[in-house]
């Protein structure tokens, strides 16, 4: 089973329904004891940085997170989700995150150049860097679908495949049991629905 | 590097897609999930649902067919039509929608797109403008562009977008239905105004007008369109194929 942790953010509709097309159980929960039960956990989020972090600590799936992180379980983060797990981030001031993976959040306003609009919405291709793990089925140039004003910078240690917007951005990323995508593998047709696939096909 | 976006827009009321809709090949042409499985089949990037139904009874048929259409396709569904409350965001969010567009909602009580903004993200509030030259100004209408509001469309645009609007569709009344191309100049206005991504939305009749508005107008960042998806007159997989051709890059 895929814990998706539920800590007050985002819209799990649709994310729980891509597990169900793909044929894979997945619960959303707040239970630390059915996350720790978990053969794999999904850390999904919307919306901003600072007040993302403190509901997942105030919901205290943070520790959660982090037990599911070292018992070596997969754990992937989503949009928000993946960005939570690096040291920090500068949206909106500097808040520190849960430094599961190092490297930080910055905006790309004044680092993409003018011209292209901020937020980065829509379908953009993969270079992949890295291939194998949650990537398995994916070719390089798919197209996946972003959303987002902030990017990891500095993760060179995880980085698994960037994307083209103005600068090469991380798209997704990986290190031992800890995944993350940039954008929306649950909004993201059949790749999206393959890279979902793979993740519950990872080995614990 | 980004792919511009094509995204059909299907007007539901009480849970059936109205307009009629002449495929070949579908069991239901009224069937909101059946019309959305075949163009996210086809290469829809985006699909965008318009209720426009008056009865709550006909909102209850609408949010179960967007629950449904949900469940079976996993590309991004924008829900317009009738948004006035946070209540209206939640209802179609919890639904399975992944945006939700605003228009007379917003015009009648602005801080409407602050506080969806400030609840759901920047990325969830789509500002939908009807756009009309009155006296040689850009004009905001509302009621589906049957009321002049008097406010300047541009000044309205950008004090939306600094509330937090995360993307602005224009729709221009003045090309709306006339099948002779997107409006180029309102939209040129437009980006030139915001950094938000821009949707054009009235007047494509052809593939040509496509082509057209992404050469003319880069930083416009999808095209929408109803009836021409609906009745055929334009293919999504040839409409693609003929951007590509023409050096636009679009997802295939």
């Amino acid at each position: 089973m895929t814990a998706i942790i539920d800590y007050g953010v985002g819209n799990l509709f649709s994310l729980r329904s891509s597990f169900a097309a793909i044929g894979e159980q997945a619960e959303v929960t707040g239970d630390a004891a059915k996350i720790a039960d978990a053969d794999r956990v999904i850390l999904p989020g919307v919306g901003a940085f600072a007040d993302a972090y403190e509901k997942l600590c105030q919901s205290g799936m943070d520790e959660a997170l982090r037990r599911a992180a070292a018992s070596g379980k997969p754990v992937m983060g989503i949009c928000l989700g993946m960005q939570l797990l690096f040291e920090r981030s500068f949206e909106y001031g500097e808040y520190p995150g849960l430094g599961l993976l190092k490297g930080e959040v910055v905006g790309m306003e004044g680092r993409i150049g003018p011209g292209l609009p901020i937020p980065h919405i829509g379908w953009n291709a993969l270079n992949i860097k890295r291939p194998g793990g949650v990537l398995k089925y994916v070719n390089e140039g798919d197209c996946v679908y972003f959303v987002h004003s902030y990017y990891a910078a500095g993760c060179e240690d995880s980085l698994t495949a960037t994307t083209d917007y103005g600068l090469e951005l991380t798209a997704s990323v990986q290190r031992g049991n800890l995944y993350g995508c940039q954008f929306h593998p649950e909004k993201s047709g059949k790749v999206g629905l393959s890279i979902l696939r793979a993740f519950c096909e990872l080995e614990g | 590097m980004i792919t511009k976006r094509i995204i059909p827009c299907l007007d539901v009321k009480d849970g059936r897609v109205v307009k009629g809709v002449n495929f070949l090949g579908l069991r239901d042409v009224n069937s909101p999930v059946e019309l959305a499985s075949y163009y996210s089949d086809c290469g829809a990037d985006e699909l965008v649902f318009y209720d426009i139904t008056a009865s709550a009874e006909g909102r209850g048929l609408f949010t179960g067919i967007l629950r449904e259409v949900a469940s079976t396709i996993f590309i991004p569904l924008t829900v317009g039509g009738g948004i006035s409350s946070l209540e209206d965001f939640d209802r179609v969010l919890k639904c399975g929608a992944d945006k939700v567009s605003v228009n007379s909602g917003a015009i009648r009580d602005p801080e409407l797109v602050k506080k969806a903004a400030w609840r759901y993200g920047d990325q969830c509030v789509v500002l939908s403008a009807d756009i009309k030259r009155v006296d040689g100004q850009f004009r905001v209408f509302a009621r589906g562009g049957r009321d002049d509001t008097g406010i300047e469309a541009i000044g309205w645009i950008k004090r939306c977008v600094s509330m937090g609007a995360g993307e602005v569709v224009v729709n221009s009344i003045d090309t709306d239905g006339v099948k002779g191309g997107f409006d180029l100049p309102m939209l040129e206005a437009v980006c030139e105004a915001v950094r938000v991504p821009v949707i054009a939305s009235g007047g494509a009749g052809c593939a040509a007008d496509f082509t057209e508005l992404f050469r003319k107008v880069p930083e416009v960042s999808a095209g929408l369109a109803a009836s021409i998806f609906h009745f055929g007159e334009v293919k999504i997989p040839q409409l693609k194929a003929e951007l590509r051709q023409n050096g636009i890059n679009v997802r295939l």
